[in-house]
């Protein structure tokens, strides 16, 4: 039943001896330790479990660990550069774009995710992007000026 | 604005503060200093008979904030941080009234072996009752500081000045001593007695001004702990075997096929039955081949007969005002208006469901709970397993969404249950289903209302009538000469009035009766042939109100008009927490699909002392995309004690397509008390909507949410 699954998770090479039937978002947390993805509803509904998986952002919470072999994984820990935050990181701060902040790792892997596939998102485009990241404080307007503010920074070259 | 992090502890992992945590042991643990001892009384309206009881503390040794020898002033709460903002807030306060920087205020939280007993944080309570109490600890600590520096600098207090935790001389600034130096080598605990004098608003320097969120940089960085994120050696999982249906009794429950998954171990406790095992997933799978039989509760309820079931069941009713002569006021009404206004049951919802992770270490339990009540979930704990107050100790770290949910928290009792039974670190974090099923639900409500109008326009009387949803917000707030107000079995938890748990939510029972009122009062308008703000401040007497909504006019660009005027412009306004509130929307409405699209939202608030302006922003904008969602969607569906909606896919909340342009107007009242701030903005969503569809196309929707169907129905009418 165990077996020995490599990925690379936040730019290190892994190897790790387990079910490949248990959930990515388990294996993040327990096994890794690696707390900032969350489980929100277990069904891949809410995105509070959302990392990135070879460029796209994914629900870890519906995926398979034994899928993931041979790929990248980005979770809310890898996100950051050489200390310095990543430009959706830091337009959260600077918008004050979260409350409680259970669903902020997911909507910053989901903006993160959207940024790379489309550097210059239109408003409508990143309100599409972002629909299915469910927020219950209500931070949506700023988490849509954040992600706004976030784009005209990469285009900047400000990485 | 101001950005930086204040500091904050409450990481668990600090074996030093594990233990028993007494009197000698917490000055010892705060290491000399100057410490003030104070009791926020507004902060302990709320203690019920049986907290007091139960409560341990000294009397003398109560609420704290502490002075280091370093300068660091620390701020012990009760309080809890759950999204509202009191962790940048309060520390505004205290740093304003000490006179040190903001960044220099360490704040602690929820932690019943640290913090002041505190009835929850709830109702608006953190900045409105206890942020007055701990300024004046802040002014006592002051006093004590200047006393300090005089006998240390032989200079009258009269002619010191303190600038960021520095005292000097005002006429010889070489004479200079740092709050960390007067601390130094000292341990002086001093008890607040009177009230000392408090800064008038003229000399703020940080309260007032916007500041933003503590919390962030640990929040984008997946940094911050919540319960869930607890990692304790050995750490079980668990599961607990759950009924089909709500008050179903457990009579057996089969585990073997479960208990030949590896790992898997059983606990079972009377009613408890619970999986455990090393791994997340491998309890997931173990629970699922659990057979279990239940005693069901049969009730004959479904969500599209409970304000029928209600009418049947609602027992006791309240007469809560009455004024003059409803049968007097009929005579002279030119018109008279009838309705009936309907809501159905609400979920709270938040991201993060109900967690708690426990340990045992000798005979003392120690649970970290995502609850928004740390000495309730105490207390709970103690009553559950019959121990004292210092045998437990309950930690709160960041809290995912409460919205008044996890005032109750069965899950810390679990953990602590079976950490007890087993001798083994646990973690009980409930599933979505599982906390669709166990929240304590925002219960449906019916309000019938019938009010007149006489031929000048004037409201002759107001007969209003709340059914089992609570009363809180059903006060007239129009100058009527005839008025009545009965409320219907309060809310209690009773089985045959509400097959399921029902609590306080956002606001409890404000967003029903402002909707009932402010519809009624738009039909009225209507009635009238006025436009419904001129028709509102014919009749406000109230001049917070006046001025609240001509100032909300203004902000939102309103001119009058005629309802319905096909703008789809609509209003409410009310009171809660001590704060007035208004609000103005602008709908769009598809009259194939009944669609209703919010397009913007302008609120004003009248909330007394603004702490944070920014923080208060964040929280109207907060109840305004919350409360689109009772008002267009949120609908649980059950069929008797059965729960239908158990996940995200049925119970739709906003999502970023729904949410408008949203602006706010704070009136500055600096000069008064803080009133709240988290909750007054959602109980107008309701009414302002319903009121904006009316104004779009003439349609009366009586019933919350405003489905399309509903909507659809609604214009076959017109």
């Amino acid at each position: 039943m165990v077996q020995k699954i490599s990925f690379v998770l936040n730019g290190k090479k892994t190897n790790v001896e387990i079910d490949p039937a248990q959930t990515l978002l388990w294996v993040i947390r327990n096994h890794f330790g690696l707390t900032g993805t969350k489980y929100g509803c277990g069904t891949g509904f809410c995105g509070a479990c959302t990392v990135i998986i070879d460029n796209e952002a994914v629900r870890s919470c519906t995926l398979p660990v034994g899928d993931i072999a041979g790929k990248k994984v980005m979770t809310i820990e890898g996100l950051a550069k050489n200390g310095e935050l990543h430009p959706v990181q830091k337009a959260f701060i600077d918008h004050d774009a979260l409350q409680c902040g259970f669903c902020t790792p997911g909507m910053i892997m989901n903006a993160a995710a959207l940024l790379t596939k489309n550097p210059k998102p239109s408003k409508q485009e990143i309100i599409e992007g972002m629909e299915d990241n469910l927020c219950r404080c209500g931070a949506h307007v700023r988490i849509i000026q954040a992600i706004e503010t976030a784009a005209t920074s990469l285009k900047g070259g400000k990485k | 604005m101001k950005g930086k992090t204040n500091k904050r502890i409450m990481e668990p992992s600090s074996s030093k503060r594990r233990s028993v945590l007494q009197r000698r042991d917490f000055l010892k643990y705060l290491g000399g200093g100057i410490l003030i001892v104070f009791t926020p009384l507004g902060a302990c309206k709320n203690i019920s008979e049986p907290a007091q009881v139960s409560n341990a503390l000294p009397a003398d040794f109560n609420a704290f904030l502490h002075i280091s020898q370093d300068g660091t002033v620390t701020c012990f709460t009760g309080k809890i941080e759950m999204g509202q903002g009191p962790i940048t807030a309060l520390a505004q306060m205290m740093a304003d009234e000490l006179d040190v920087a903001y960044e220099n205020v360490k704040m602690v939280m929820g932690d019943t072996d640290l913090c002041p007993w505190d009835g929850g944080t709830w109702g608006s309570t953190s900045i409105r009752e206890f942020g007055p109490e701990m300024r004046k600890a802040a002014a006592e600590a002051r006093e004590v500081l200047l006393q300090l520096a005089s006998e240390q600098l032989k200079v009258p207090v009269t002619q010191l000045e303190i600038n960021e935790g520095v005292v000097n001389d005002k006429n010889d600034k070489s004479k200079t001593v740092t709050y960390g130096d007067l601390a130094k080598g000292k341990k002086i605990e001093k008890h607040l007695t009177g009230s000392p004098k408090l800064k008038s608003s003229s000399e703020f320097k940080i309260i007032g001004k916007p500041y933003k969120r503590a919390d962030s940089i640990l929040k984008v960085t997946g940094e911050a702990k919540y319960s869930g994120d607890i990692k304790l050696p050995g750490m079980l999982f668990a599961r607990i075997v759950r009924p089909p249906s709500y008050g179903a009794k457990l009579l057996s429950a089969d585990t073997s096929e479960a208990e030949k998954i590896a790992g898997i171990q059983v606990v079972r406790d009377n009613d408890l039955v619970a999986l455990l095992h090393e791994n997340r997933d491998k309890v997931d799978e173990a629970i699922v081949k659990v057979k279990a039989t239940f005693e069901e509760v049969k009730i004959d309820v479904t969500d599209k007969t409970v304000i029928d079931h209600y009418l049947k069941t609602a027992k006791k009713s309240d007469i809560i005002n009455n004024k003059g002569d409803i049968a007097a006021g009929e005579k002279l009404s030119e018109k008279i208006v009838e309705s009936e206004f309907y809501d159905g049951y609400v979920a709270h919802s938040p991201i993060e469901p109900h967690t708690a992770a426990a340990m045992i270490e000798g005979d003392k339990i120690t649970v970290w709970a995502s609850a928004q009540t740390p000495f309730l979930v105490r207390d709970a704990i103690m009553e559950k397993l019959n121990i004292t107050a210092d045998k437990v100790r309950v930690i709160i770290p960041f809290v995912g969404g409460g919205f008044g949910g996890k005032g109750d928290n069965p899950q810390a009792v679990e953990a602590a249950r079976i950490t007890k039974l087993t001798g083994k670190p646990v973690m009980v974090a409930w599933t979505r289903e599982e906390e669709f099923f166990y929240d304590t639900l925002r219960p449906a409500g019916l309000n019938r209302v019938r009010s007149g109008i006489d031929k000048d326009g004037r409201i002759t009387f107001w007969d209003f009538s709340v059914y089992c949803a609570g009363d809180r917000g059903s006060d007239t707030i129009y100058d009527v000469p005839h008025q009545k107000t009965t409320a219907y079995d309060q809310g209690e938890n009773d089985p045959q009035v509400h097959p399921f748990a029902i609590g306080p939510w956002r606001a409890p029972g404000n967003s029903n009766n402002t909707h009932a009122r402010e519809m009624q009062i738009c039909l009225m308008a209507a009635k009238t042939g006025m436009d419904p703000l001129e028709f509102r401040l014919k009749n406000l007497k109230d001049e917070k109100m006046i001025t609240v909504l001509k100032s909300l006019a203004e902000k939102f660009g309103y001119t009058p008009a005629k309802g319905p005027s096909g703008r789809g412009y609509g209003i409410a306004c009310g009171t809660d927490v001590d704060t007035w509130v208004a609000v103005m929307a602008e709908v769009k409405v598809d009259k194939k699909t009944g669609h209703i699209q919010v397009v913007r939202v302008s609120c004003s608030q009248d909330m007394g002392m603004c702490v944070n302006p920014q923080g208060t922003l964040l929280q109207i904008e907060g109840c305004v995309t919350m409360g689109l969602g009772y008002t267009l969607t949120e609908e649980l569906i059950f069929e008797g004690t059965k729960m239908i909606t158990r996940n995200f896919d049925t119970y739709e909340i906003p999502r970023f397509s729904w949410v408008p342009e949203i602006d706010a107007v704070i009136l500055d009242r600096m000069d008064q008390p803080p009133h709240g701030g988290g909750e007054p903005a959602i109980i107008c969503m309701g009414g302002a909507i319903a009121s904006a569809v009316f104004d779009a196309t003439g349609a009366v929707v009586y019933h919350m949410p405003m489905t399309p169907e509903r909507v659809l129905e609604a214009l076959k009418k017109v």
